[in-house]
């Protein structure tokens, strides 16, 4: 175990340079560059606004608000988890000829991608401000959340990281999963009425769901939902501890698939 | 990796100037005739079982020792086994049996531009490729107009990788590569490529790496390389040790074989 910490230090090197690698290269020869990262969300807003905002018939000024908050965190989850997926297979022309720990590759990809998601929480704060949703001191509170938020890309990471290895099929599934976790997120709709219902626990047990809702009380200065703050940390460290076993189990077979 | 070379620090026969052993090094792949890497592929064939797999030893009992300094070459026939006791040497591939032992930094050079990213330009992938041999930014930092100047690239250090030619990314992989000054470095094949100009200055390169006692694995099929380059050598065919001593002995041997 020791060993394996001293590998990881003497590496760390390694992975700002691939956490830089990857914002560097997201939008290189794009103009606006990591600006994007910032536009590319409000534009969503403004279009999932108009349309379900019409639709539904929800005029308030905080539901663009509400939208934003949500959408940030699914898609911080949907890329960084896509990325992680296809980590290995990248980066294999790397893996085939150099000894580095393997993990570095799925930890590198989620953490850049979280970081670009950091900076575009600017943009939900603009917003907020813009249309009179002012911040209360429970803002602080969000850093909670959007912590277990980063331990679940992990857990989830790594987990796929290793399934996408062995299993080339995988990034389709994992895109048809992903709708239905979208759609079971409640991004663009508000979940009161189905929560009330017999199917509520679709929502519930979704810990992307209680990870956004409780996001969103703290954006909105409203208490956060213990049990929900409870079930999603409690999946997020099972995911985190799941996904070691799995890949530390498997890494040194990754080469022989590659 | 790390577990197994930290127990074998405790061989007894390891002394100060050792910078490598191999103790029963065994390397077996499984040889499935048709990929299996898709989900309903796999159940199908686990339902009917239909996994199997033939199995194939790349390198079988593997012992040898190389001393601080020594430069050894490699010899052996096309799919004897000397890329892969190369990789594990490096630790891309864990061994199935036995164990590396290994001390000092080790730079393999196994196809030029390991690890570079083609998207990334010449400079930033220096950097890159400084951090997975291990070495700070601040470091990469000192050593970066050297790099650059040994390339000869100029202009290019700028341009993406895509745009490269194949003898500009080996003569940048191999700058980078012993810029560092590893204390074992690894040379697949890798003299190969790039002019004659080039080729004589990266062989002059080595040289004087050497007087300063870098351990060099050199594979090769030009016996006049070997020759020049190393002063031991060892024969690998199918996959087993054949014969391992002075180079001279050696490379007779195998002179023989290939007749």
């Amino acid at each position: 175990m020791n060993t394996k910490f001293e590998d990881y230090r003497k590496y760390s090197n390694l992975f700002v340079e691939l956490v830089r690698k990857g914002i560097k290269l997201k939008y290189r020869r794009s103009y606006l560059g990591i600006i994007w990262s910032m536009i590319e969300p409000l534009l969503t807003m403004i279009v999932l606004t108009i349309v379900f905002g019409t639709l539904l018939g929800h005029t308030g000024k905080e539901f663009p608000v509400y939208i934003l908050a949500g959408r940030l965190i699914y898609t911080l989850f949907s890329q960084s988890s896509t990325a992680a997926l296809k980590s290995i297979r990248t980066n294999q022309g790397m893996i085939k000829k150099v000894y580095v720990p393997k993990a570095l590759y799925p930890l590198s990809s989620i953490t850049f991608n979280y970081i670009l998601f950091l900076i575009s929480l600017v943009v939900l704060l603009m917003v907020s401000l813009v249309l009179g949703v002012y911040p209360t001191w429970r803002v602080l509170l969000a850093i909670i959340p959007l912590f277990v938020l980063f331990c679940l890309s992990v857990g989830a990471g790594l987990i796929l990281s290793t399934v996408g290895v062995f299993f080339r099929d995988m990034e389709y599934l994992w895109n048809v999963l992903l709708m239905l976790v979208m759609y079971t997120c409640a991004i663009f709709y508000y979940p009161d009425k189905i929560l009330g219902s017999d199917v509520g626990w679709i929502l519930k047990y979704n810990p992307l769901f209680c990870i956004i809702s409780n996001f969103r009380s703290c954006v909105f200065g409203e208490d956060m939902n213990m049990w929900m703050l409870g079930y999603s940390s409690v999946f997020a460290i099972v995911s985190i501890l799941f996904g070691v076993l799995v890949f530390e189990k498997n890494q040194d077979k990754f080469i022989l698939y590659i | 990796m790390s577990d197994k070379t930290r127990n074998d620090e405790k061989m007894n026969n390891v002394t100060e100037d050792t910078a490598l052993v191999l103790s029963d090094i065994g390397m077996r792949f499984n040889l499935s005739k048709e990929k299996v890497d898709s989900v309903k592929e796999y159940f199908i064939k686990l339902v009917k079982h239909e996994l199997k797999f033939d199995e194939f030893w790349a390198l079988r009992n593997i012992n040898f020792e190389v001393k601080k300094g020594e430069r050894v070459g490699i010899l052996g026939l096309n799919g004897a086994g000397k890329s892969t006791l190369m990789k594990v040497i490096a630790g891309v591939f864990r061994p199935t049996e036995g164990s590396v032992y290994k001390q000092g930094v080790l730079a393999p050079m196994i196809e030029l531009g390991a690890g570079f990213d083609m998207q990334y330009t010449g400079k930033e992938n220096i950097y890159l490729y400084g951090a997975v041999l291990g070495y700070s930014r601040k470091f990469m930092d000192e050593k970066v107009d050297e790099i650059i100047e040994f390339t000869e690239l100029k202009n290019f250090i700028d341009v993406p990788l895509k745009n490269y030619s194949s003898g500009m990314k080996a003569r940048l992989g191999f700058a980078i590569a012993t810029v560092v000054k590893p204390d074992i470095l690894i040379l697949d094949e890798v003299l190969s490529v790039g002019d004659a100009k080039f080729r004589k200055k990266s062989e002059k390169k080595l040289l004087d790496m050497m007087d300063t006692g870098t351990t060099v694995l050199f594979v090769s099929h030009n016996i006049d390389q070997v020759k020049k380059i190393c002063n031991k050598a060892l024969i690998l065919d199918h996959g087993s040790l054949v014969t391992y001593g002075d180079m001279e002995d050696v490379v007779a041997q195998y002179e023989e074989m290939i007749k």
